[in-house]
């Protein structure tokens, strides 16, 4: 028996608020995959949960008359990973949510867990960083839109106050239409492994010039990460093997990896470098371009 | 406020009504209330599939799953799956692969197997499909590759 002390069902949004609101201790439950995992291993603080399994507003995935993507937060990973929206339009969110845990893990885990439990592991963080992502955060005062990108601010420490929940993850047409991508995770198994670093990268190609590139990587950072500096320097160049090269070499510079008992900062440090040319390669060829 | 409740939910097609505490896993509610002991606790933290069960024909870890959100659901078993005493198509695969060694994993391989019989019935999948189907189960005895090839068989008599 998971030893919690509280339990409160919500059956909608303003009914989560108004339970955190009166529970200024108690934790959020959508899919369980961590929580349970965390209340078995007796890490962390649940005694009281709010359980927001069931509320069927925020389990949807559409799309919006001006193009725009949204996601409900407890959409299950396999939803969104199968939903054909997601594999039109954003094919390297599906890709990248297919490396996480096994397939009974993605029929209950969630994307909004994924993304509130604010690991700088979180697979579905770097394609949906790199998408431009922005999340909707409903409280007692109304709601607000954050960028995905700001939304992490240290390692499960993300901008949600106590009485807030997040309500929608929206990737906006101009951020998807046009663009390719491409999602890779180094781990030590081909499945059920945490990364040891992820990759994405989207970009837009137009007469063999990157006209566009939004690079992201988690595990390089406390949180997961943009590389901006290493996108200003190269946008506008025009499509080589040369190219590649460079940006493996800038984005050292925009991450900051440390040592753990998964991997050395030297390695992850290796593999970022070795998967900024791979995984940006891979998104210029699916966005059209050639390199020789 | 209390931490029972009750749930109604059809467990191999039977209708359960039981009284449940709310911190119960699926798993425990299976195990001890309705004796499925099929369902085995492994790692108890969603790696080792052991436990898995299907849930209105999907399959999940049943330790990480509360027992109060299958309050209207549907499960499937091991218990559940042959019919008249005639195994079912996959159980009777895995006999005749060799697919089983110590057995502990059986079970939720099964159910796992199962479900990706049904959900690819009819598709052409390679061997590799079927180890990410199945990537939700440890064999400790490491006999996949036999796994495999039931799945496979079960596929192949299907097309």
């Amino acid at each position: 028996m998971f030893n919690f002390k509280s339990y409160s069902r919500a059956d909608s949004i303003q009914e989560a608020i108004h339970l955190l609101k009166e529970n200024p201790e108690a934790h959020l439950i959508a899919g369980g995959t961590d929580v349970l995992v965390k209340l078995h291993k007796g890490k962390g603080d649940f005694d009281h949960l709010i359980d927001i399994h069931g509320i069927a507003e925020l389990d949807f995935i559409s799309q919006k008359n001006d193009g725009d993507l949204v996601i409900g937060p407890l959409s299950c990973f396999t939803h969104v990973a199968e939903s054909a929206l997601i594999r039109k339009h954003i094919p390297v969110l599906a890709e990248a949510i297919l490396t996480i845990g096994g397939p009974q893990v993605r029929n209950m885990a969630t994307i909004g867990g994924n993304l509130c439990n604010g690991v700088p592991s979180a697979d579905s963080a770097t394609p949906l960083i790199a998408l431009n992502a922005v999340v909707t955060i409903a409280g007692q005062d109304g709601s607000r839109q954050l960028p995905l990108e700001d939304f992490f601010l240290g390692p499960s420490r993300v901008a949600l106050e106590h009485h807030e929940i997040m309500t929608a993850i929206t990737v906006s047409r101009d951020n998807y239409a046009g663009y390719s991508g491409h999602f890779f995770k180094y781990a030590m198994r081909d499945a059920m492994d945490i990364a040891t670093i992820g990759c994405s990268a989207v970009c837009r190609v137009e007469d063999e010039v990157l006209t566009d590139l939004r690079l992201a990587y988690g595990v390089a950072a406390p949180v997961p990460i943009r590389c901006k500096d290493t996108e200003d320097k190269i946008r506008g160049r025009k499509v080589s093997t040369q190219l590649l090269n460079d940006i493996a070499e800038a984005v050292v510079d925009d991450v900051s990896p440390r040592t753990s008992w998964r991997a050395a900062k030297e390695f992850r440090l290796q593999i970022i470098a070795t998967l900024a040319h791979r995984v940006v390669k891979q998104a210029i060829l699916n966005a059209g371009g050639t390199i020789q | 406020m209390s931490l029972n409740r009750t749930i109604t939910f059809a467990v191999n097609g039977k209708k359960k009504e039981i009284a449940v505490d709310v911190r119960q896993s699926l798993l425990e509610v299976l195990r001890e209330q309705l004796g499925m002991i099929s369902v085995k606790q492994g790692c108890a933290v969603g790696e080792c599939g052991a436990c898995t069960v299907l849930l209105d024909d999907v399959p999940v870890d049943a330790c990480l799953y509360l027992a109060i959100w299958a309050d209207g659901r549907s499960i499937r078993t091991v218990e559940g799956e042959s019919r008249n005493e005639m195994l079912s198509k996959v159980q009777q695969a895995f006999v005749d692969e060799g697919a089983v060694q110590c057995g502990i994993c059986t079970p939720g391989f099964v159910m796992a197997a199962t479900a990706f019989v049904e959900k690819h019935k009819h598709h052409k999948v390679s061997r590799h499909d079927i180890r990410r189907g199945l990537a939700g189960n440890l064999c400790r005895c490491t006999g996949y590759d036999t796994i495999v090839t039931a799945v496979q068989k079960c596929l192949e008599d299907d097309s």
